[in-house]
């Protein structure tokens, strides 16, 4: 909208997307200024980090997290902010309901105060997270201060193999680049690859842009995008939609745009993918060994091995048959029907291994709907998964849902920090195919076998 | 929230020789409900600095006397995971007005800068200089001038040129933040507004 000289640019918001965690500072914040939301239609808002997966019809017991959530009803209703509350039918992780309701639409900026905002980028459109103090900015003027980000293509052409998921394609693009080698870039995934990606694999990859350092990143809208969108919620319907459709279809990255950072990769090259340490890019091929450092520069080796003593691990051992405690299906990575389809026929007919916990955690109300109303419930119960009620879950343990100590989980998440997903607990992130090899042998298992 | 004015400092400083320290080990989820902004700092690095029974971990460098001041020298990629702010509060409430390190997450910077803590970003040789410095002689000063740019080891004389950009910078020295900017132009959002909706 304006560029400041040397200085950031006003970027105007167009969609702003609300959760209990990040905001209630800045409610605060714009109350102590003595100011109104500016355009509190064009912000929603829904509960999703603290709230329980069990028994959602109870007050919440943690007296925090059920503080956090009051406070989130009450600045809604206070600044008529549209609020999808517990048990409301549209409630869910932020970044599911947002694609779902056809609230996140290409073209849009919209921004959210969390990182995985980048999810939305999966439809053309600017979304990346941002912190308290900017949400206190677009409450107060629909703007925030920006400064102007590089920009990368990451090319993937050629064709998947089978059991490759898109989990695997963005971890396997992250074990590449590194947990920091995005920094400063805003990221546009091209190529084949990408395009024969249905919107919710799409998704998968541009909700982890974020770990490896990269504000966001987007998919340019064709087809696939227009097809998802049409008749949701709050899509443009009739004329509206003609119009929409035709400013759209104009999204297209022209065809000798220069990139800052141009990588490439093939398809065919990744395999099914799996974290070993404690940052998303430490991650390698299912197969693989884990490296033994030796190619490290001295300054490197203290963090790497610090990262395998945390996950109690070897170096330059493979991963394959290695116990899991845990395995967690969910999150705004790999908590869609789609994904709850792929786990639900991947262990049909066979028997969760006895020794393994397993959360199955729909990413929003919808997603649980229609994953009774498919039957999926049904499946996953007669395999001896338990099915539970929508939110982040064990994604970030704020919630009951927490690894205990020193127990290994195979997550579908996108985090496999310290303490991510409870104090002392031990992630290895990987998709859902391999997430349920890994239930059904209670170790780490290529889902390959099963196919 | 107006920011605090910031000047020169002067002062010893705190060595985390760690790379990619993230949101979550600088304050942890489950230290995140808190509705106000203040208070974030006895939770900072909770997990690094107390055991499973809060017992003070002792060879965690907060918890040791030889290092002190509000200066925090890390490791490459610092602030990396998470964009909750909490983790720009919680290391400026626990006391530092400035990180030094060879690389920082953008979202980190940006939330850092909101609220006046200062991210200084440095060459590699520079951080593993002053790192080996401060490690081997605790008490040596560092002075960070905002207006000069210019970060200095003052025992060795070695000092190092940094980036700001220019607006961010004036912000930090008059003490106001984007918000007092972006109420000041709320006519030219709302004409864009108009024109957007044509
Ligand atoms: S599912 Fe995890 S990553 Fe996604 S919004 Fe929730 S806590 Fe954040």
């Amino acid at each position: 909208m304006e560029q400041i000289d040397n200085g950031p640019a006003v970027l105007y918001i167009d969609r702003h997307l609300v959760h209990e965690v990040t905001s209630p500072v800045a409610f605060a914040g714009l109350e102590h200024r003595g100011l109104q939301v500016f355009r509190p239609q064009q912000t929603i808002a829904t509960p999703d980090h603290n709230v329980p997966t069990v028994d959602q019809h109870l007050p919440i017991r943690d007296l925090l997290s059920k503080s956090q959530v009051d406070k989130l009803t009450e600045n809604c209703n206070r600044h008529g902010i549209t609020l999808y509350g517990l048990n409301h039918p549209y409630q869910g992780i932020v970044h599911v309901i947002g694609p779902e309701l056809g609230l996140t639409q290409p073209g849009m900026t919209i921004v959210c105060g969390d990182s995985h905002t980048a999810t939305h980028g999966a439809f053309g459109s600017v979304a990346f997270g941002i912190g308290t103090s900017e949400i206190e900015m677009v409450l107060a003027s629909q703007c925030i201060m920006q400064p102007k980000p590089k920009t990368m293509r990451i090319t993937l052409d050629g064709q998947l193999k089978k059991g490759v998921t898109a989990k695997d394609i963005i971890l396997f693009i992250i074990s590449e680049i590194s947990a920091s080698g995005g920094t400063g870039y805003f990221i546009e995934y091209a190529g084949s690859a990408f395009q024969n990606l249905s919107m919710e694999g799409r998704m998968t990859v541009c909700n982890m842009s974020i770990e490896c350092g990269s504000r966001g990143g987007l998919i340019a809208p064709d087809e696939v995008t227009f097809t998802y969108l049409k008749g949701r919620e709050f899509a443009p319907k009739g004329t509206e939609w003609e119009k929409a459709m035709e400013y759209w279809k104009s999204l297209r990255t022209d065809d000798d745009a220069v990139f800052d950072l141009e990588l490439k990769y093939n398809a065919a090259d990744i395999e099914p993918m799996i974290t070993y340490g404690t940052n998303p890019g430490m991650g390698m091929k299912i197969s693989a060994t884990i490296p033994d450092g030796s190619s490290l520069t001295e300054k490197e080796k203290p963090s790497f091995f610090k990262a395998l003593q945390y996950m109690d691990i070897e170096p330059g051992t493979p991963m394959l048959g290695r116990r899991v405690d845990y395995v967690f299906v969910g999150s705004c990575t790999n908590g869609r029907i789609e994904d709850l389809r792929a786990f639900a026929g991947f262990v049909k007919g066979k028997k969760k291994d006895s020794g393994v916990v397993a959360w199955i955690v729909p990413g929003s109300r919808q997603v649980e709907k229609q994953a009774h109303a498919e039957g999926l419930v049904k499946v996953l119960e007669e395999a001896g998964f338990a099915f539970r009620q929508p939110g982040c879950s064990a994604c970030l343990a704020m919630n009951d849902d927490k690894i205990p100590e020193g127990k290994y989980a195979v997550s579908t998440s996108n985090r496999n920090f310290e303490g991510r997903q409870g104090p002392g607990a031990r992630t290895f992130l990987a998709s859902p195919l391999t997430a349920a090899a890994a239930a059904l042998t209670g170790k780490i298992t290529d889902p390959r076998e099963f196919l | 929230m107006p920011i605090e004015k910031f000047s020169t400092i002067v002062s010893a400083c705190v060595p985390l020789p760690i790379e990619n320290v993230d949101t979550d080990q600088i304050i942890p989820a489950r230290f995140l409900k808190a509705t106000s902004r203040k208070g974030f700092g006895e939770n900072l690095f909770r997990d690094w600095r107390y055991d499973r029974n809060d017992r003070p971990k002792e060879d965690f460098v907060l918890n040791q006397k030889t290092w002190s001041g509000s200066i925090l020298v890390a490791g490459k990629n610092f602030g990396s995971g998470s964009s909750r702010e909490h983790a720009a509060w919680a290391i400026y409430d626990y006391g530092f007005r400035v990180v030094v390190s060879s690389f920082f997450a953008d979202i980190f910077k940006n939330n850092a800068l909101n609220n006046g803590l200062l991210p200084v970003q440095v060459s590699e040789g520079f951080l593993a200089a002053l790192l080996k410095e401060i490690q081997e002689n605790p008490v040596s000063q560092v002075k960070v001038d905002l207006e000069k740019q210019v970060i200095t080891l003052l025992s060795t004389g070695a000092s190092e040129k940094f980036d700001i950009n220019s607006y961010k910078k004036k912000c930090l020295l008059n003490g106001y933040d984007d918000i007092d900017y972006l109420l000041s132009i709320g006519d030219k959002i709302k004409d864009y507004e108009k024109l957007k909706n044509h």
